[in-house]
């Protein structure tokens, strides 16, 4: 019997400790949700990242580990690689992902390693106080771009999804916002597919969520949704990824 | 002279800004200071303090584990800090959020009702300068006219439209306390 | 002399990096250290410099690596995981003989550990880190005014012996605010950087590496190693000492344990008890000689750490078995309070030993 509304059995009954208006709660949610729907709860293991979502082990009601910054998609490659009937996820930031361990998720999706990375791109370092990520847009004051992201000393943001997309290895990927109940929708509908993928042995999945983080956007809740809308989701489109291509290394 | 304080409330009550303006303050009059706040995540809508030692001697260490004074401001922060405060030392809370005075009684315990008094002059973010006030009066670490002077250095120039108003709150605090005649140890007034 | 200003110790290093010439910074978010990258992305344009946020820990260090090859004095900062992640270019800096500042404002560890302060990368800092026969100096401030003062003469201390030069503070150092006069670049006398990567115009070609393959060669190059860090170790040794003259039990601590103990000193000497404080400076060249002469009429030593005992291990080769040396800490982030440290010395002092 499924239960449609309360706590998903994947989901810790513990209050999250996220600021007032973060997505980050939501998006435990959804996973829980496709974990308890896909029936593998005792046999998932997720990693955590270092970053807000550090203390996701406390809200999964399933096994975890903690991996250091950025390194989760090499430790989900050496459980998955020991447990290969397991079902391993990662659970990642933009700091995480995309800056100190961007060669640690390319190399895990050009290997067609057979995990799913939820990588929650908030545009900015939220657990350390609001710094600029890779992602941060151009322009977008943070506490280490004081005038405004300048492009040309500090970079262009990084568009994840797209970037992984060119790789062989990436069986799925897709982006997605959790701004209403359209997008939370379709939210779900990618981490399930991205799970699904990853069950199927088809190699590397991945889902990019747009989310909000009020406290270092200097926003009220709501208008930090507003902002993943009107800003963020311009410069990173949402939707599917994934390029049709062989999927490399599957003997 | 030598002072050791603990100011303590929630994030977002201003709890950094008095012990900066108290440590400013004593820099300004000649005193070695320093100033240590609490940081981290641990923050984000939770509990804030800072330590803050103000001596006519070398600071040793800055780190205040048996203070002389406790300003707290909400209840989490008076329930842990309350029994690290010395013998006969000095309890300031904020009546308007705490009900139950703390239960020492070999200490001196002032109730302040800060919001109340902050709301009374239009701007509830003044609690915190009503209670710095109420403690000035009753420990004279520094003198009113050196915490308006600090206030010029430690809020941002776009704050300074703000210094009139903290003035009043300092003053209102003050007269509170300044009601609060005796001095026996487990007295207090609300 | 300057006015008298509060910052924060972390503000204090940032802007004592800028008084002291340098001008590149790079650097990777990490708390208790991030004021440092913040205050250089608002000030670094201000002078005319460079602030650059690394995608990593490792990247920033070998931007450090790069600019130092350039000729440039520049730093990079972070907590103890990041400081971890930086050792192969530290060692490969060491080894090229290349002058830089690192500030390691000390969490708890091991691992992921805590954020609050500790002194658990004692052996990280003045036993290698990395890999291969290399020092680095090692500066233990305990003041914010130390911190300014300390990181202008670490910059010095690199360009004259080509060195890396560490700062080692805490997470409370990093973020108490005291009273500083800012301080001044001294003028040194230094040697032209005549072997920087700066373009062999009229020259020939500088290369910088660290690679020696003929194992011969290598040697000599650690023994020629070897000599600097000789001569840095008979030039360059700092400490203080604190009531310490007629003192019985003699505390040796450094940075923050230091402030807490000479508290405790004071608490120990209103009640009758002789003791004082040797608080080492350079925690790379260990003061060895100067604590042994101290110590001299001492009945006994204590050490007091943020750890579970680093530093007690040099100050056992310093008093070599001649009197007991007694170890007192805390760790994970927790700091050991005045009262606590006073405890120990009345333990000690009254079961004699
Ligand atoms: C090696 C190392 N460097 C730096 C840090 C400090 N650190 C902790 S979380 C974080 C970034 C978090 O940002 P992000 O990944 O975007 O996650 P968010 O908090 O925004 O969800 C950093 C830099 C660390 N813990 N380890
Ligand atoms: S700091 Fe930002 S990302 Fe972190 S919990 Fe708060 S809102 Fe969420
Ligand atoms: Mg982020």
């Amino acid at each position: 019997m499924r239960k449609v509304f309360g706590r998903p059995e994947a989901m810790a009954d513990v209050p999250m400790h996220y600021c007032p208006g973060c997505t980050h709660g939501i998006i435990h949610r959804l996973i829980a949700e496709v974990i308890d729907e896909l029936g593998v709860r005792e046999k998932t293991v997720g990693i955590s990242p270092v970053g807000c979502a550090v203390l996701a082990y406390d809200y999964f009601n399933c096994d975890f580990v903690e991996a250091s910054h950025g390194r989760a998609p090499a430790v989900a490659t050496g459980i998955k690689r020991t447990l290969p009937d397991s079902v391993v996820f990662c659970y990642q930031g933009d700091g995480d992902l995309a800056s100190i361990g961007m060669a640690e998720i390319v190399h895990a999706a050009t290997r067609g390693e057979k995990i799913t990375v939820i990588f929650v791109n908030n545009a900015v370092y939220g657990m350390t106080g609001g710094q600029m990520a890779p992602t941060t847009l151009p322009g977008q004051r943070t506490t280490t771009s004081p005038r405004g992201r300048d492009v040309e000393g500090a970079g262009h943001p990084i568009r994840v999804a797209e970037l992984l997309s060119t790789l062989s290895g990436v069986a799925y990927i897709s982006r997605v916002s959790v701004t209403g109940p359209t997008n939370v929708i379709k939210a779900k509908r990618a981490v399930r597919r991205a799970f699904e993928t990853q069950i199927e042995g088809k190699g590397f999945s991945l889902v990019e969520f747009l989310s909000t983080c009020p406290i270092n956007w200097g926003m009220s809740p709501l208008e930090a949704m507003k902002w993943v809308d009107e800003k963020m989701s311009l410069y990173y489109p949402l939707g599917d990824y994934t390029q049709v291509q062989e999927v490399a290394g599957n003997a | 002279m030598h002072e050791e304080a603990i100011f303590a409330g929630f994030g977002g009550q201003g709890i950094m800004l008095m012990g900066q303006l108290l440590t400013y303050a004593g820099m300004m009059e000649g005193a070695n200071v320093s100033w240590m706040p609490s940081y981290g995540p641990e923050m984000r809508g939770g509990t804030a303090n800072c330590q803050v030692v103000i001596s006519s001697k070398g600071v040793s260490s800055p780190l205040v584990t048996e203070p002389l004074s406790l300003v707290a401001l909400n209840k989490p922060s008076l329930h842990k800090f309350a029994p690290w405060v010395a013998r006969e030392g000095l309890i300031v809370y904020n009546s308007s959020l705490i009900e139950a005075p703390p239960e020492r009684r070999d200490v001196r315990i002032l109730g302040v009702p800060c919001n109340e008094v902050a709301n009374e002059l239009g701007d509830l973010r003044t609690a915190n300068m009503v209670a710095l006030g109420a403690y000035l009066a009753i420990t004279k670490v520094v003198s009113f006219e050196t915490v308006l002077d600090a206030m010029k250095m430690v809020l941002p120039e776009r704050r300074h439209n703000l210094i009139p108003l903290n003035r009043q709150a300092l003053s209102r605090g003050m007269e509170i306390a300044s009601l609060w005649h005796s001095q026996d140890p487990g007295r207090e007034i609300s | 002399m300057g006015e008298k200003v509060l910052m924060k110790g972390n503000e204090a290093i940032a802007e004592a990096a800028i008084l002291a010439g340098c001008r590149y910074f790079f650097g990777y978010p990490i708390t208790p250290q991030n004021e440092i990258p913040e205050y250089m992305s608002r000030r670094m344009p201000e002078v005319g410099g460079v602030f650059l946020q690394a995608e990593s820990e490792v990247a920033g260090s070998n931007m450090v690596y790069g600019a130092a090859c350039a000729g440039a004095r520049v730093m990079t900062t972070s907590s103890s995981p990041g400081i971890s992640l930086m050792q192969e270019a530290i060692s490969y800096m060491a080894g090229a003989e290349l002058p830089c500042v690192l500030v390691n404002i000390v969490r708890g560890g091991p691992g992921l550990g805590g954020i609050q302060g500790s002194q658990a990368d004692y052996f990280q800092a003045t036993k290698g880190g990395g890999h291969g026969d290399y020092k680095l100096i090692v500066l233990a401030p305990a003041s914010v005014q130390e911190l300014m003062d300390l990181t202008i003469t670490a910059f010095d201390l690199a360009d004259v012996y080509r060195n890396p030069v560490m700062i080692l503070g805490d997470a409370i150092l990093g973020q108490m605010m005291e009273p500083v006069i800012p301080g001044k670049r001294e003028d040194l006398d230094l040697p032209p950087k005549t072997w920087a990567t700066t373009g062999a115009k009229n020259r020939p070609k500088n290369v910088i590496t660290s690679l020696i393959l003929d194992p011969a060669k290598l040697e000599q190059h650690n023994l020629n190693l070897k000599e600097k860090y000789e001569k840095i170790a008979r030039n360059e040794v700092r400490y203080r000492t604190y009531m310490a003259e007629d003192s019985e039990t003699l505390i040796v601590a450094y940075g923050t344990c230091a402030r807490i103990a000479q508290a405790a000193i004071d608490m120990a000497r209103e009640r009758g008890l002789r003791v004082g404080l040797f608080r080492p400076i350079t925690l790379w060249p260990f003061p060895y000689d100067a604590l042994r002469q101290t110590a001299e009429d001492s009945l006994r030593v204590l050490t007091v750490e943020m750890s579970l005992g680093q530093m007690v291990e040099d100050v056992r080769l310093a008093i070599l078995g001649t009197k007991p040396v007694h170890f007192y800490g805390r760790t994970g982030g927790m700091t050991p309070t005045p009262r606590e440290i006073l405890n120990e010395i009345e333990r000690i002092v009254e079961e004699g030993i």
